[in-house]
């Protein structure tokens, strides 16, 4: 690696640090630790958000894609894109509202009872888990590649910076390293996308025209169907996309570390504008990687793609941009993987040993030491279970983190909030079914099983879609509703409460 | 079961009343109606895109050079999302007022 490169990572290593050092002289009570005290403006959380969005899959997943699928690479973008809308709409408000730092505080805010409370933490805290590992070795392989280190010293490295970030700076550090990132990545994202337009002639056009003779794909690599070619497997990929994103822990937190409404609602707005930008940059990133890389160098790297990004770096700015770069790409898995921790860690600490064990008695002591001992703990099982996952399909991992976000978590959301009937034995069976299905769906699918052998077992796969949320989501739904009917009938003095309060934000 | 209680989080306010008064209902009401109305909308013309991908070649036509009715579509989600979510901002802000003014009374009567 060159002198730039060893700069570039020495000094993104050295800012985190620094603002971890800072943040940790104001972090020492659990809701500084869990929300940075509720003390973000509107524009720091919204790059922030934007950050969480931004992550490496987003960043070198879709630009590989885009590059060797052309427009199904695309999906992706504006999959991400419209989940916005979800959690705006329909998740957001009434989960500030309710909660305090976890989703299961919210649930728990209608049916204050353990097991509907464990059952929403054990749900965040799989799909944390899944999120992680697919992040972990996803940066393991990414760093392997871009540093030419050893996989397992490269995830202990993201492993140790993260626990870092986390242990002493709690939210605020998290944050503020998103920020960082976020900021790079967009830079990285503008310098590459106008280099590539440069190379076009800043002729968007001409592009387009050029694209159906660059690749081998000829004129299918502008329309799509060159990747996804089963409609209903595509259908539900894109139902898991837009309603997973909204029950994602990380991204769900990031609604309590502002201080009211006003600012959460505004934090979005420029979050909205940043991502959509980034989005519509990946087509630059993904043409480009496939114009001037060549697909063939692209597959050689990695061969899911996910080095299109940097090796077009290397072809348009040389060393220079590709340190650059990686170092942001480096800088994005830590920020991701941070809030993956906190979110985790929050579910640990907060609602499974502060609110079920201690029943909510707990010192302010007592909850930071549970939080950093959760944090500790979440890391640790992580790293471990990343380095024995090294060869698994990181999609896959994705996919499966993805779905039982939108078939455990968003079916019970909407429940809680807006049906009056819905009841205890409802919640529970809606986030169990939800949680089960997803999980059983993808043990059974093509993810896992392939006849010739190429994937972990050998045979038919007994479910045919890649991405079962077509099933599972409305199986969360249908699992909630058959509870609530068999079930004891709803308090509607509760639901009376919880109704107020998440329509006005009285607290 | 004892419900959670820790300083400065959980007040009790009468909130079945509050839940039967018209101005409330009247929020709640028009804030779903907004809330359902739009994202059915958004979501239908999302889940649009992979259904005609998959079942149809007609966003395959071209409409401005070689760029083709699927790359317009697509567009036209983002302009989408970017309109729907500053929409939701400003209509949010406005249900704010009125939340605070049930809120005030309500708070008022319990210091009362």
């Amino acid at each position: 690696m060159s002198g730039v490169g060893i700069f570039f990572f020495v000094a993104i290593v050295g800012l985190t640090l620094y603002v971890t050092y800072l943040a940790s002289k104001r972090t020492n009570s659990a809701s500084e630790f869990y929300t940075a005290g509720g003390g973000l403006t509107g524009w720091q959380n919204g790059i922030a958000i934007a950050g969480d969005y931004l992550s490496a899959a987003s960043f070198l997943g879709i630009a590989g894609a885009i590059a060797l699928f052309g427009f199904d690479g695309f999906f992706f973008s504006i999959g991400y894109l419209v989940a916005y809308l979800v959690v705006l709409y329909i998740v957001a408000e009434p989960l500030r509202n309710l909660g305090r730092y976890t989703l299961a505080d919210m649930i728990a805010a209608r049916f204050n009872q353990k097991k509907v409370r464990g059952a929403a933490a054990v749900s965040t805290i799989t799909i944390v888990l899944f999120y992680m590992i697919a992040q972990l070795v996803g940066a393991g392989a990414l760093i392997q590649l871009l540093l030419g280190i050893d996989y397992w010293i490269a995830v202990l490295i993201v492993g140790t910076m993260m626990t870092i970030y986390v242990l002493f700076g709690g939210m605020a550090a998290t944050s503020w390293v998103q920020i960082i990132k976020a900021v790079l990545l967009m830079v990285g994202t503008v310098v590459i996308s106008f280099l590539v337009l440069w190379k076009f002639n800043f002729n968007i056009l001409g592009m387009f025209s050029e694209m159906k003779t660059a690749t081998a794909h000829g004129e299918a690599y502008l329309h799509p169907g060159v990747r996804y070619t089963n409609g209903i497997d595509t259908i539900s990929m894109m139902i898991a996309l837009v309603l997973g994103t909204a029950g994602l822990p990380h991204i769900l937190m990031r609604f309590f570390t502002v201080k009211d409404a006003k600012t959460a609602r505004s934090s979005v707005v420029y979050a909205t504008w940043i991502v959509g930008i980034f989005y519509i940059l990946t087509i630059f990133l993904g043409f480009g990687a496939a114009a001037f890389v060549g697909s063939e160098q692209i597959v050689a790297a990695n061969a899911a793609g996910n080095m299109a990004a940097p090796l077009l770096a290397e072809a348009l700015g040389g060393d220079l941009l590709l340190s650059f770069v990686s170092a942001v790409a480096f800088a994005t898995i830590l920020a991701v993987v941070a809030g993956l921790v906190l979110s985790g860690a929050s579910a640990f600490a907060h609602d499974l040993y502060g609110q079920i064990i201690k029943k909510g008695k707990v010192t302010e002591k007592e909850q930071m030491i549970a939080a950093r001992s959760a944090s500790i703990a979440v890391s640790v099982i992580s790293i471990i279970l990343a380095l024995g996952a090294q060869n698994m399909n990181v999609a896959f991992l994705v996919s499966l983190a993805f779905c039982i976000a939108a078939s455990a978590n968003l079916p019970v959301i909407i429940y809680t909030i807006y049906w009056k009937r819905f009841s205890t034995t409802g919640a529970l069976a809606a986030i169990v079914t939800g949680l089960v299905t997803a999980l059983i769906l993808v043990i059974l699918s093509p993810n896992l099983w392939a006849a010739d052998g190429s994937m972990l077992f050998t045979g038919e796969p007994l479910f045919p879609l890649t991405n079962p949320a077509l099933v599972s989501v409305p199986a969360g739904f249908l699992g909630g509703w058959i509870g609530t009917l068999v079930g004891q009938r709803a308090d509607l003095k509760k639901y009376a409460e919880v109704d107020v309060k998440a329509t006005i934000g009285l607290k | 079961m004892e419900p959670i209680k820790e300083s400065g989080y959980t007040r009790e306010y009468p909130y079945e009343e509050i839940s039967e008064q018209n101005n409330f209902k009247s929020l709640k009401k028009r804030k779903n109606k907004f809330i359902v109305g739009i994202s059915i909308f958004f979501l239908t013309a999302y889940l649009a895109l992979p259904i005609l991908t998959s079942y149809t070649t007609i966003l395959n036509t071209p409409v401005i050079g070689d760029i083709s009715l699927v790359w317009i579509y697509s567009f036209l989600l983002f302009i989408m999302t970017w309109t729907l979510c500053m929409i939701y901002v400003k209509k949010a802000n406005g249900f704010d007022k009125e939340a605070e003014k049930i809120k005030e009374d309500a708070v008022g009567e319990v210091t009362r």
